[in-house]
């Protein structure tokens, strides 16, 4: 990518040279970068491809290469992570009594640092007794409304992301692994399907763009592979964390397309099938992008 | 080739008509040859250069400066690299050629990622622009006659 990057440095000059244009050049990304988070905890950002891929990546990164120095650094150190703040207002709701049965999620997984380790890294993942595949968004749901008597979440609104924040940080730096074969091998073919599939008006599947080009530049956002490893997200452009569902929401509706819903069978079976993808690499949840 | 032109007698009934209307190709009677070319402009009109490069670098209407480099439009920020730099495009292109790709690219490459601006149907969920609402074919094409044919006026400029 040194090429790249002295394209858009000249690029940048040459604006710079023809004066006027209150516009700053895209901030440049080093994508050799390692990230370690507080100093000590060792993320990985780059891993070999899973084999399911079959050579379509030679190697899987997370999105947090692909970002400016300054995005990059803010999710180095835990004080700077605005998606903190965030999972500790989790930890609030984790501790809070909701519902007709008058639990909170402490009342059966007590201290989430243990009961939640590796939970994020496996998820989505076939549910036996539901006889479905069920994203982390689900599983939450389903101990709402069946152990708490609660009300389900909206599962691209705080309440939710912020509880997957809450779950995602216990797993950081275990590598994602989620399983595919067995019963959850018709979700993740439904899934793959859907990501080589040419939606809306611009004709793009999410190989289009996260598989052909990542690396490029499509004006001035620098495309990444779409991993979804580091969701939830903390976006600077909308200061707040994101639910991964929401993100393709956003992506399919950029195709000029009729999206999906969230929640919908379709987006689940994505999740399922572009989690997978990222096999591999660590769990980065919550993470910070533009 | 023939060239399409909406029949006069239509433009008259519709009361559109005066002597400055232009005489437009829909995109439905878009005619390609094998290798995806389209002889005849789809719009009698004249063209601008101007106008050309503002569809070229406006978001909201062409922005082939998302993905492609043009140094002849440097002052716009931010070219792409998803597709080929267009510097010399004329010179490796026929005016047909470019047009055809402007219009609908997959016909001359098959299964390029560059949407087709000149389609009106045959679309998986289509939607209603950006809303993510569905629509109804056949939806407005990515852009008019009259823009393609600015934009292909521009590209032909494009000589090293």
């Amino acid at each position: 990518m040194t090429r790249t990057k002295l394209t858009r440095t000249r690029l940048g000059a040459t604006l710079g040279l023809l004066g006027g244009l209150a516009v700053a050049a895209p901030l440049a990304a080093d994508e050799n970068a390692d990230l370690v988070i507080n100093g000590d905890l060792k993320i990985t950002v780059r891993a070999e491809a899973p084999a399911h891929l079959d050579g379509a990546l030679s190697e899987i990164t997370s999105g947090w290469i692909y970002r400016s120095d300054e995005t990059q650094q803010l999710e180095m150190d835990d004080f700077d992570n605005p998606g903190m703040i965030f999972v500790d207002q989790a930890m609030d709701v984790w501790g809070t009594p909701d519902g007709t049965e008058g639990k909170s999620c402490a009342s059966c997984h007590d201290d989430p640092a243990q009961s939640m380790a590796g939970v994020r890294a496996v998820y989505p993942k076939w549910n036996e007794e539901a006889g479905e595949v069920r994203t982390l968004a689900m599983q939450i749901n389903a101990c709402r409304e069946s152990r708490m008597g609660a009300e389900k979440w909206d599962i691209v609104k705080s309440d939710m992301v912020n509880m997957e924040a809450l779950i995602a940080v216990q797993s950081r730096g275990i590598p994602v692994n989620v399983a595919i074969d067995g019963p959850a091998r018709e979700t993740w073919e439904k899934g793959k399907e859907i990501y080589y599939t040419r939606y809306g008006q611009l004709e793009l599947a999410c190989a289009n763009c996260h598989e052909d080009n990542y690396g490029n530049y499509i004006r001035a956002d620098h495309l990444s592979q779409g991993q979804i490893n580091a969701f939830p997200a903390y976006r600077l452009k909308n200061a707040k964390l994101n639910a991964v569902q929401d993100r393709f929401k956003g992506c399919v509706r950029d195709t000029r397309a009729e999206t999906f819903k969230p929640g919908s069978p379709e987006f689940n079976a994505l999740e399922l099938y572009v989690a997978s993808r990222g096999n591999g690499l660590s769990v980065e949840g919550p993470s910070v992008r533009n | 080739m023939t060239r399409k032109l909406m029949p006069m007698a239509f433009v008259l009934a519709a009361g559109a008509a005066t002597s400055l209307a232009a005489a437009e190709v829909a995109p439905t009677d878009v005619v390609y040859d094998d290798y995806g070319a389209i002889e005849a402009p789809l719009t009698d009109a004249p063209t601008s250069l101007e106008d050309g490069a503002k569809v070229m670098t406006t978001r909201s209407m062409g922005n082939c400066v998302a993905c492609h480099a043009v140094t002849a439009l440097e002052s716009a920020p931010f070219h792409g690299e998803v597709g080929p730099s267009l510097d010399g495009v004329a010179d490796r292109w026929s005016v047909a050629e470019l047009r055809g790709i402007v219009a609908n690219a997959k016909k001359t490459y098959d299964g390029t990622i560059m949407p087709a601006f000149y389609k009106t149907s045959g679309y998986i969920r289509p939607g209603d622009a950006f809303t993510g609402k569905a629509a109804a074919e056949p939806l407005p094409p990515l852009l008019t006659a009259q823009q393609i044919e600015d934009v292909v006026a521009f590209l032909t400029t494009l000589k090293e």
